[in-house]
């Protein structure tokens, strides 16, 4: 594919044969280093030990931890121990919260795919391979700190004890569903969680968090926001806004980038990957940027305490750039085996968050192999009989939905005319024609 | 007053009245805004409830609706409304649509202000009327004030509402009313009754539009700054029309309109905006379905046309006197 374009443009530029002596020009088209068919190999994949990136001070200028942004922020190592400056130490009761919370959003995950796959709902996203990415964050984040995630975070509102019933509802779309069945699946809200609003078009909540920060700053508060995006999506126009804002305006927000190489079928090379990191793009901004070990859930918890505890401090927002990777399709309507290697997830060196956490624990001697199994055992059952709970409140097509009428309200604080009008002639056609 | 000191004390009244109002855009914090409506406002209320931005529409609407959501009401400036094409996005598809999308757990109570509308030899990027892909979009309110007492009335009003609402200022007469002819010397505020102003709080509720002129022989529907050129064209034609400023358009005052039109049975729509999906097109939609067979004649409408603003030719674009004289001797002849 590349080659092609290379010597079209060659082609193209000899036919034109303006008679100078130069070289043709060529456009660079990046390719993924494997693609369906290929055997995976990151083997001169450069992982830096873990333990091995300095610690500076929360409050540092930008411009002393410009390496961080090049380099990869890891806690546990290759057995499972937590080791160097960055180690956050968290109590045994932390540490077992966090893994059931990434054990429960993959049973979550696990559940509501299927009930995608059997015709229950319309869509479905995973976070597979990417739960350390938002469940270390919300527990290293206070709880009323606002998070203006986008569609891959389900883990914060796990981590945050929102009850999981209440998500199936919102996939459902059924008469349980607080948001009315107007969202597609799993583009929650939850205000009280401190979860704002989903929207489906990419990386606008990027400087909608940065406003949310600035208000609280003007106002003296003390809470700060995080947002997160993924890599893909730094390409558009309001990440590089929302950067804008946050560095003029020093935004007491946490800027996240989750790296899991892939945009649908686009790897990470088409928003600009081979060129730098995604966490260096904070360096021209002038804002603190780090590099960290997404599938380490100590090293995503210790980066944003450490960039929460900066933002409360005044010194700044921080990018943080997650590398992870997107184990699962896109969505419930995508076919990763149509552009990427099959065994690219497998091979993937910086393993499974859940297993390095679970190691970590055993090694820790406060968790072992059999309460693992009881718990994945008992949190499939949770998931199970929640589902069944919520499908009493309807599955998305089968009726059980919240009010027709519904569909005109929240428009405006008060209807309008034009819209009441809409509504009744929406409810006498229907009583006409006898429904 | 004049309208720009309309706005400006608008906007001082509700900075004053509630700490949740902030003020952000290109260039209102020290300078006071290219057009001075927000002059003084950074000096008296502090760079943290009024300060310049970054040039990036889509950052700054994005950032407002984030602050609405913590629970400021922000009211940002897009400097010129043709720059409001880059917030695009954040307008549409988030500040419109939040209330609906959360089911009402989070809102977007900002009110965008743009000066908007030609007759200043401002080129194409510098007089468009984008109002109709406003009212275009569910969720958005859209306001059109014609004088300075409507200015602030109608600005404060939708500072207080919790919807989005676009203000759309029309720069060509915030100095003075302009009769259409651009070759008359410029007129100012000064003597006029509109711009008797109050200096403290009071709102003109939206929603509701204003009979300039009652009269019998035809309605002429009209906002901003054609509402000053229908009523010099009336006055030198001496037709007894009845003229409506709309002064919003979302909501609309269907009840006004119905009424004079019914009363009148001749209908005239008169707008600077382009005429293909117009809101014209919509104003005769509605006054066709609701007054069809009190209609004596087909309803007309003068409008830009669909081109891109000319800037030579704006007298000839612009919807003035000659074009809305035709238009009203074509109704009456039926
Ligand atoms: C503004 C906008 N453009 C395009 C899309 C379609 N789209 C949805 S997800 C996606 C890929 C995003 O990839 P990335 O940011 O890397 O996040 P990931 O899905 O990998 O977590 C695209 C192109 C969209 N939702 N919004």
């Amino acid at each position: 594919m590349s080659d092609r374009i290379d010597s079209d443009a060659g082609r193209d530029g000899a036919a034109l044969g303006s008679g100078r002596n130069l070289p043709p020009l060529r456009l660079h088209v990046p390719e993924p280093k494997f693609r369906p068919g290929d055997t995976a190999d990151f083997s001169d994949f450069d992982i830096p030990p873990a333990g091995a990136q300095a610690r500076p001070d929360e409050v540092a200028q930008p411009g002393e931890m410009r390496e961080l942004a090049y380099g990869l922020v890891r806690v546990l190592d290759e057995n499972g121990a937590a080791v160097g400056p960055w180690d956050p130490k968290l109590p045994a009761e932390t540490l077992l919260k966090m893994l059931r919370a990434m054990a429960l959003t993959r049973a979550f995950d696990g559940r509501m795919f299927r009930a995608q796959r059997q015709g229950k709902t319309s869509f479905y996203m995973k976070s597979t391979g990417e739960e350390a990415v938002s469940i270390g964050a919300a527990l290293a984040l206070a709880s009323d700190d606002m998070c203006f995630p986008s569609y891959r975070q389900q883990g914060i509102l796990i981590a945050r004890g929102w009850p999981i019933i209440d998500m199936m509802n919102q996939i459902y779309s059924n008469k349980g569903d607080r948001l009315k069945g107007r969202q597609l699946p799993i583009m929650y809200s939850a205000r009280e969680a401190g979860f704002f609003s989903i929207s489906g078009n990419l990386t606008t909540q990027y400087p909608q968090a940065v406003g949310w920060a600035m208000a609280s700053a003007a106002r003296g508060d003390t809470r700060i926001a995080a947002t997160w995006c993924g890599e893909g999506s730094t390409a558009e126009g309001d990440f590089h806004s929302a950067c804008t804002f946050a560095s003029v305006y020093r935004a007491p927000v946490i800027m996240n980038v989750v790296n899991n190489q892939w945009a649908i079928s686009s790897f990470s090379g088409f928003a600009g990957a081979e060129a730098t990191t995604f966490a260096a793009r904070a360096i021209g901004y002038g804002i603190a940027g780090l590099r960290v070990d997404g599938n380490d859930a100590l090293a995503v918890y210790a980066a944003t305490r450490w960039a929460a505890d900066r933002a409360r401090a005044n010194a700044g927002p921080t990018l943080i750039e997650h590398f992870t990777y997107r184990v699962e399709g896109h969505s419930t309507s995508d076919d990763p085996s149509a552009y990427r290697s099959a065994d690219e997830a497998s091979h993937w060196p910086l393993g499974d968050p859940i297993a390095r956490l679970k190691k970590h624990c055993i090694g820790l001697g406060i968790w072992d192999e059999e309460r693992h199994a009881a718990m994945d055992k008992e949190l499939a059952e949770m998931v199970r009989d929640a589902a069944r709970e919520a499908e009493k409140n309807g599955i998305l097509g089968h009726g059980l939905h919240h009010p027709m009428e519904s569909m005109f309200e929240d428009v405006f604080e008060e209807m309008p005319w034009h819209l009441k009008e809409q509504q009744q002639k929406m409810l006498d056609e229907w009583k006409a024609a006898g429904l | 007053m004049n309208m720009i000191q309309a706005i400006n004390s608008a906007l001082d009244v509700m900075m004053g009245r509630d700490p949740d109002v902030v003020v952000m855009g290109e260039d209102v914090g020290y300078f006071g805004g290219v057009f001075r409506a927000t002059a003084g406002l950074q000096q008296k209320y502090g760079n943290h409830r009024v300060f310049d931005t970054p040039i990036t529409e889509c950052g700054i609407i994005g950032v407002a609706v984030g602050m609405g959501a913590y629970g400021l009401r922000p009211v940002p400036e897009i400097q010129f409304a043709d720059y409001i094409y880059p917030a695009l996005d954040q307008l549409v598809s988030e500040a419109a649509r939040l209330r609906y999308r959360s089911a009402g757990e989070f809102i977007s109570p900002m009110t965008v202000r743009s000066p908007f509308g030609g007759g200043i030899f401002g080129g194409q990027t510098h007089s468009q009327s984008p109002e109709g892909i406003f009212t275009h979009v569910s969720g958005v309110k859209t306001v059109i004030p014609s004088t300075p007492y409507d200015a602030k009335g109608l600005l404060i009003a939708a500072i207080e509402d919790n919807d989005p609402t676009i203000f759309f200022e029309p720069k060509r007469i915030y100095n003075g009313p302009f009769d259409g002819h651009y070759d008359t010397p410029a007129k100012s505020w000064a003597g006029h009754e509109q711009a008797q102003v109050p200096t403290g709080y009071y709102r003109v509720p939206l929603g509701e539009a204003r009979v300039t002129r009652a009269g019998e022989a035809l309605t002429v529907l009209c906002y901003g700054t054609m509402v000053h050129v229908v009523e010099n064209t009336v006055a030198e034609m001496g037709v007894d029309a009845e003229i409506l400023d709309l002064r919003t358009l979302v909501p609309l005052d269907i009840e006004a309109i119905e009424q004079s039109v019914r009363k009148t049975g001749r209908c005239l729509i008169v707008h600077e905006a382009t005429r293909t999906s117009g809101f014209g097109a919509e104003l005769m939609a509605q006054v066709q379905e609701r007054c069809f067979y009190h209609l004596e004649a087909p309803i007309e409408r003068v409008t830009g046309f669909d081109t891109p603003y000319p800037h030579s030719l704006e007298w000839a674009y612009f919807p003035g006197p000659v074009r809305i004289r035709e238009a009203i001797n074509k109704i009456l002849k039926d």
